[in-house]
């Protein structure tokens, strides 16, 4: 297949929109572009329409109506050619229990036409090292933690080099050290040159690992663009912990604070312009006992929250 | 190192790569400890039917009483063993060879959906026909295999309680004991032939659903269905339709000369149902939302 030229995106869509037979709208006039060589989160709560959005692009369900692209090429029509250049891990790994984990790479391996059979043994003991999973490559996939299913699925998706990576959540299950490791080896890939696409609905994760993001709820697209551009529209807050709350509200609206907001012994609110260890000299001054005194880092989930209006919780 | 220059620039494509997959699908499949279990049941029949004819010839008497019960064959195995192959045949062709066909072609393609392991084929990318030959050849090969596992148990049953040698045809002419071997080995490529109906049957019936478990059900339900059908004789202008109608002609192998007609019928009978349920089969799938 061609090269992409430049600047053309790595995934585009156009109004994709997918009903279900029930009549359910699960993606409605999705518009997406992920540019090459980001590494793109794709954030949404649970039923948001994220994994039906990666199922279309993957061929594997069949849109209502609008298109996508993928590496430049129609999706479904061209699963071919665009997918061995595609590494996948869709709503969580699934193996062959009664199949070692090398076993169960070898199959999926075999099912690609375009991958060599020569250099089989080698690609798979490379991946199976790639996520650390050696040591436990000839047990049976059934004995497999969670997390070990997850880095076997992984494994599967970095069987071949790959020009775009297609990841739906996937620290899901790891430990916290688990985690790091994943989100390292992301980096490393995406520094490679491969264009990462990451699905998640942990927001710090995303916030950690990618360049661009893109948010859904309820089937549509709500926003997309840079990480920084998206979290810098939300503003940290001042955060003062005292056991005089009242009087410190009063010094801090006098300081300059903006939209001071009261809860038990937590004082917030817009931190102002001026140099903030004079806001700090002020309140020892006015005599508060100050316990904290810190500016809250403006998140994704700020960002998040102030787009959608809602949490973090499951789509009706 | 060109290989490792190679690796992220035009990688060229062997032909011959694409049956890798076939070869992974028979490697999965014979694996199976329930594969395995199958084969180990058609198997242990031959040996069955072998000790019970023994026992009951042990006192001089003939098999089945002289009534004329019993599989086909029966009466012989006692002057010669090789009629246990033909009976242990005649015995498993009607549900325990079809069961274990309506097993593996049932799991074939819901058991993948089920386990979630048909997505990450497809996305391989193994490309939809191409996943639906392979698991169709796969479940043809297995017809073969398990035609064999009885035929061979039953030779090796034969050859160890009963006496080998010349057999006499149904038509009452004289065969050397060679030419039996190969009228019996005949005989098991027939009844492995008239099971590709049941296993194209299998295959569409596991492209309909996404639990292995039911499509096995349904197929086998089917199976069962069909063979009591064959046998309400109100049922008789549809009767030759049904894929189990011709299956027992593989006895007109044992004529001399053979005797053709049944033994075509079935063939084609066989070749419709696989071109018709392979069809079907193949126009669900490729057109399928894959969301397990």
């Amino acid at each position: 297949m061609g090269e992409l030229s430049a600047g053309e995106p790595v995934i585009a869509t156009r109004a994709l929109t997918k009903r279900y037979r029930g009549g359910q709208l699960a993606v409605d006039g999705l518009d997406l572009t992920v540019p090459a060589g980001s590494v793109f989160g794709f954030l949404g709560p649970n039923g948001s329409g994220k994994t039906t959005t990666i199922r279309m692009l993957m061929g594997l369900i069949e849109s209502t109506s609008g298109t996508a692209t993928v590496l430049g090429q129609p999706m479904p029509r061209a699963t071919r050619a665009v997918l061995p250049h595609v590494g996948a891990l869709i709503e969580g790994p699934a193996l062959y229990g009664f199949l070692s984990g090398r076993d169960n790479l070898i199959r999926y391996d075999s099912a690609d036409p375009a991958a060599d059979p020569r250099t089989r043994k080698a690609r798979v003991a490379a991946a199976l090292d790639r996520v650390g999973l050696t040591a436990a490559a000839g047990k049976k996939a059934k004995a497999y933690s969670l997390g070990m299913k997850q880095r076997l699925g992984l494994a599967a998706a970095l069987l071949q080099p790959r020009r775009l990576l297609v990841l739906d959540e996937p620290t899901n299950g790891l430990d916290p050290q688990g985690m790091r490791e994943i989100r390292t080896l992301i980096r490393e890939l995406a520094s490679d040159g491969t264009t990462v696409f990451l699905s998640s609905h942990l927001l710090d994760e995303i916030e950690q690992v990618c360049t661009h993001a893109a948010v859904m709820t309820q089937g549509r697209l709500i926003t997309q663009g840079a990480v920084a551009e998206l979290s810098a529209g939300a503003r940290g807050r001042l955060v003062v912990t005292t056991p005089d709350p009242s009087e410190a509200a009063r010094v801090l609206k006098e300081q300059g604070v903006g939209d001071v907001v009261v809860t038990d012994d937590r004082v917030t609110g817009e931190p102002p312009d001026r140099d903030l260890a004079d806001v700090n000299a002020a309140l020892v001054t006015a005599g508060v006992r100050v316990r904290g005194f810190t500016v809250e880092r403006a998140s994704l989930e700020d960002a998040f929250v102030a787009l959608t209006g809602e949490g973090f919780d499951v789509a009706g | 190192m060109s290989l490792a220059e190679n690796a992220g620039a035009v990688r060229p494509v062997s032909p011959l790569w694409t049956f890798g997959l076939l070869r992974s699908e028979l490697t999965t499949t014979f694996r199976r400890w329930r594969t395995l279990a199958l084969l180990a049941v058609l198997a242990g029949v031959p040996v069955l039917v072998g000790i019970a004819v023994k026992m009951e010839t042990s006192d001089g008497s003939s098999p089945g009483g002289g009534g004329g019960g019993g599989p086909a064959f029966i009466s012989q195995i006692t002057n010669n063993g090789l009629f246990l192959v033909f009976t242990a045949l005649a015995a498993t062709l009607p549900f325990f060879l079809p069961m274990a066909i309506g097993v593996v072609a049932g799991d074939a393609i819901a058991g993948e959906s089920n386990a979630g392991t048909l997505r990450y084929l497809l996305v391989a990318p193994a490309g939809r026909s191409r996943l639906l030959l392979t698991k169709y050849a796969t479940v043809v090969i297995f017809c073969l295999a398990a035609t064999l596992v009885v035929a061979v148990s039953a030779l090796t049953v034969g050859a160890l309680l009963f006496p080998l040698g010349d057999l006499t045809t149904i038509s009452g002419t004289q065969i050397s004991f060679a030419e039996g071997l190969g009228r019996a080995l005949l005989i098991a490529l027939a009844v492995a032939a008239s099971l590709i109906g049941v296993a194209a049957l299998g295959l569409f019936v596991s492209t309909l659903t996404g639990s292995g478990i039911a499509a096995m059900a349904t197929t086998v339900g089917l199976l069962i269905t069909v063979q009591i059908l064959d046998q309400i004789p109100q049922l008789h202008a549809l009767q030759p339709y049904f894929f189990s109608h011709y299956w027992l002609s593989f006895a007109d192998l044992m004529r001399e000369p053979v005797y053709w007609d049944d033994l075509a019928k079935n063939l084609g009978l066989q070749a419709l149902y696989a071109a018709v349920f392979g069809s079907a089969a193949w126009a669900r799938f490729t057109t399928k939302d894959i969301t397990a």
